[in-house]
């Protein structure tokens, strides 16, 4: 099964494209690919049980695998125990695992 | 090493800019402790990541010397990168765009930093495992 790795890096409240990566992460797991979205930087903002959280737990409950970035969640004071349904918190280490292990990789 | 990697990042962000820097650089860092081979292509402004003349400063408005303020520069954590990939059977080929050294004056750039072209990433990328973009806005 390809997989896909999707970094988002803009967050919602400041930018009005990020439904990109949601968007793209949806429809590759609906064509059962293995699809992963990290937060990163101010992408993890987001992922705050809030307001515009709601799209990544729905996106989670499409089947993909939803992550935001430790060292992110902590320069901003976000507690991991604050995240969303569906959201967990990994290390940076996921996006270096997955370029080593081949998956196609897209920064945003 | 058998599972040794080669992995190629192109990144376009000027120093003190964006957190892609500080990500980027991260990124190469958990890779150098992995001992994998990691190619970098600075375009644009990224070519000043590396500039030699790059100088810690005191803050006055603090009242810190340059010591105290320890602050961060960006060639001196490029080349601590390089010698933790060396030290870990792996190594870093950072490669900055000619033209955009030209047009930013970043001739000089610390040792372990060669001058290429688009052409190179194109061959770095097909000589590596996998490549990440990290684009600008």
């Amino acid at each position: 099964m390809p997989r896909y790795l999707l970094i988002e890096s803009r967050d919602p409240f400041d930018s009005n494209d990020t439904g990109f990566c949601r968007d793209l992460a949806t429809q590759l797991a609906a064509a059962n690919n293995e699809v992963t979205l990290f937060l990163v930087q101010n992408g993890v903002l987001p992922a705050r049980s809030g307001t515009r959280s709601g799209e990544l737990t729905k996106l989670a409950g499409a089947g993909v695998r939803v992550l935001a970035d430790s060292f992110s969640l902590k320069e901003r004071g976000i507690d991991e125990s604050r995240l969303a349904t569906g959201i967990a918190a990994a290390p940076l280490d996921v996006v270096l695992d997955a370029l080593a292990e081949g998956a196609k990789v897209i920064w945003h | 090493m058998a599972d040794q990697k080669t992995i190629t990042i192109a990144i376009m962000d000027a120093p003190y800019e964006s957190g892609r820097s500080t990500t980027t650089l991260r990124l190469i860092d958990l890779a150098a402790k992995r001992g994998y081979n990691i190619n970098v292509f600075a375009y644009e402004g990224a070519v000043l990541q590396p500039f030699a003349a790059q100088k810690p400063h005191p803050n006055a408005v603090h009242g810190r010397d340059v010591e105290q303020e320890n602050h961060f520069i960006p060639k001196d954590a490029i080349a601590a990168l390089m010698r933790e990939a060396e030290k870990n059977g792996g190594k870093i080929d950072w490669v900055n765009c000619g033209l955009c050294v030209d047009e930013r004056g970043a001739v000089d750039a610390i040792p372990g930093v060669r001058r290429g072209s688009p052409a190179d990433f194109w061959t770095l990328s097909e000589a590596s495992d996998n490549t990440l973009v990290i684009a600008t806005r």
